[in-house]
């Protein structure tokens, strides 16, 4: 990342700093002058970093320092020590949650959900968009547009709900449906095998019409000249999607696949949470759900931190070889 | 055969059929994801304006059938339901005041250019989006700040996000002239002067989008209060629904018996209200917030 002082220095040698002086020693010159402009800057623009304090504040106590206190996933916390005063115990809770036999079994859950996830909510928001932009601009392309993005408004506890009403065993409609077809009902959240399609599908259901915004400004920014091209080329519109359309909104799909893999064991923990029931448990446990329930519902909090830093720690890992990975095929990445 | 339309634009290439053929599948693809997006919504909409017996027999498939009011009324004299509205409403309101606050006060410094540091914050700030302190952590610094079962647990650990961060500074770097701001320091007019009279009056969309995205997070969350919120009393409306819809249990010490009856039968009902009710507030400024939250995404995605 390039830092402003270059810009700035230009700025600042109406004061009269001693430049000839500087010049005679190179290293000594940019870290003076570095200190002289961040000075300067401070003079002139305190009340700005005056403003940014509080919200500074906040990223370091509730972001940082919580990095900090994860180093009780390496200690035996108790309350009455606190955080520092507390025993090291080097990998000690790493090494019970890996010898777990559920280890494998929330390994698997989050990420098989995760997955499933990003395969299937992936491609569908580009195809909505490349959809919607074939049409042209009228009351169709509105109304579509308008109920596919209202559902991402849907607050979760609300749509659990829905999903629960909409299964339900007896009085579901789908299962409603299911009678009229003279198919056999079934408790669908109680059976292991459908959890992940039903929480992947029902965030398809949510989340397709919002996902596809972005795709569509990037629809909105091609170059018209190039499907005037095309067109008297006599290329068809499936031509003109997979030549024209598809490369068009590369960057902001590779952008995107990105974050989406770098959060990948960050997945809906909330939505997951609600769906559970005794049944479907051997499915819908994945780590984020068992970190809440080992370390506040059952008090272990060093345990629970070090499977949350186990998590997170995989995230960051992917982030970075999704990222280096597009970097080399794509041209386009985070960083 | 000419038509007038073509007579009009001599350079418009007709349509092979081939491109019809696959217009008329896109325009039936799209016609489903509508149906199949609008249904849910319409069936619980519907459900909650019948009458409990016809919504227990499972008769409403489209339309509302024996319509009622029933399933609003029992929900609106429930007292959990009224106290978690006023939370829910009390939170949305100084939550979003406090974010839109912190977001601003951050991002604007962060737009100028001749901000020395100003990149190094911005990679503070950016870093938290991509490691995560965990659950325990967090909760650990909550407590320790005396914040477990107060108003402050919702009002101030999510006070602030990235992302807004990001999009905010964005808007602000490319909708204020640094030149501007030069100009009006020229004058005289200080930093805070010059973002209170000029920066903001400009930057009314990028307003709307914060408030909007910061509302709207604040009315659906409901983990940070299951977690942090013990007493009842202090329980945001999703918290509410949370225990009615899901987990199935309702107070029943101060309910009459007939009413409890009536409960028992219309339970169902009474969930098709509250999903409704839960997402009024939502529901009634989403056209309104639809523009700005795609005006949000977009800005989002410029790189900044």
């Amino acid at each position: 990342m390039r830092m402003t002082q270059s810009e700035a220095i230009p700025a600042t040698t109406s004061t009269g700093f001693p430049q000839s002086n500087a010049r005679s020693r190179p290293t000594a010159r940019k870290n003076n002058s570095l200190w002289k402009v961040a000075q300067r800057s401070l003079r002139r623009h305190w009340q700005l970093y005056l403003i940014m304090v509080p919200g500074l504040l906040y990223f370091v106590v509730f972001k940082y320092i919580p990095m900090v206190n994860a180093v009780i996933a390496f200690k035996d916390y108790n309350v009455v020590a606190g955080i520092w005063g507390s025993e090291w115990v080097g990998l000690k809770h790493f090494a019970m949650f890996f010898n777990n036999p559920v280890f494998w079994t929330l390994l698997k859950n989050t990420l098989v959900l995760s997955v499933y996830a990003l395969l299937v909510g992936f491609p569908i928001p580009i195809m909505l968009a490349i959809a919607l932009n074939e049409v042209r601009d009228g009351l169709f392309k509105r109304s579509v547009q308008l109920v596919t993005y209202a559902p991402y408004f849907i607050s979760t506890v609300v749509m659990v709900s829905m999903i629960m009403l909409l299964l339900a065993p007896r009085l579901g409609v789908v299962n409603q449906g299911m009678q009229a077809l003279g198919l056999p009902t079934t408790n669908l959240l109680g059976r292991p095998d459908a959890f992940s399609s039903i929480y992947v599908w029902s965030g398809v259901w949510q989340n397709t019409g919002y996902a596809a915004i972005v795709y569509l400004a990037a629809l909105a920014g091609i170059d018209p000249t190039l499907y005037e091209a095309a067109k008297v080329d006599g290329a068809t519109r499936l031509q003109k999607i997979i030549n024209i359309d598809l490369p068009g909104i590369m960057p902001v799909a590779v952008i995107i696949l990105i974050l989406t893999v770098g959060s990948l064991l960050a997945i809906g923990f909330e939505k997951v949470y609600l769906l559970q029931n005794p049944l479907n448990l051997g499915a819908s446990e994945i780590i984020p759900t068992y970190v809440y329930k080992i370390g506040l519902l059952n008090a272990n909090y060093s345990f629970a931190t070090a499977v949350g830093l186990f998590n997170s720690g995989i995230n960051m890992l992917l982030l970075v070889l999704v990222n280096s990975w597009a970097r080399r095929v794509s041209d386009y990445s985070l960083w | 055969m000419m038509n007038s339309s073509t007579m009009k634009r001599p350079a418009r290439i007709r349509e092979s059929f081939g491109d019809r053929v696959f217009l008329s599948g896109v325009y039936l693809f799209l016609l489903i994801v509508f149906l199949i997006v609008l249904y849910p919504l319409v069936f619980v909409v519907s459900s909650s304006f019948s009458s409990a017996v016809a919504v227990s027999s499972g008769r409403v498939w489209l339309g509302p059938v024996d319509f009622s009011l029933r399933g609003y009324e029992v929900a609106f004299s429930n007292p959990q339901i009224i106290t978690g509205y006023a939370n829910s409403l009390y939170y949305t309101f100084f939550g979003t005041l406090i974010s839109v606050t912190l977001t601003v006060l951050v991002a604007y410094p962060l737009s100028r250019r001749t901000l020395f540091g100003r990149d190094a914050i911005m990679i503070f700030i950016t870093f938290t989006m991509i490691f995560y302190g965990g659950l325990i952590p967090t909760y650990l610094v909550v407590k320790n700040l005396g914040m477990l079962n107060t108003r402050w647990a919702l009002l101030i650990p999510q006070a602030m996000a990235a992302w807004q961060v990001i999009i905010a500074r964005t808007f602000f770097q490319v909708n204020i002239p640094e030149e501007l701001a030069e100009a009006a320091e020229l004058d005289g007019c200080s930093d805070l002067r010059f973002l209170w009279s000029v920066v903001i009056p400009l930057s009314k969309p990028i307003l709307a989008v914060l408030v909007l995205m910061y509302a709207v997070g604040q009315w659906n969350a409901y983990f940070d209060a299951l977690l942090y919120l013990k007493s009842a009393d202090l329980h945001p409306l999703q918290l509410v629904l949370r225990s009615i819809l899901i987990l199935n249990t309702t107070t029943s010490g101060s309910m009459e018996a007939s009413v409890m009856v009536e409960r028992q039968q219309m339970a169902d009902l009474l969930k098709y209200s509250l999903i409704v009710v839960g997402s009024l507030p939502v529901l009634l400024i989403y056209p309104f917030a639809q523009r700005y939250f795609v005006r949000g995404m977009l800005i989002g995605s410029i790189k900044g």
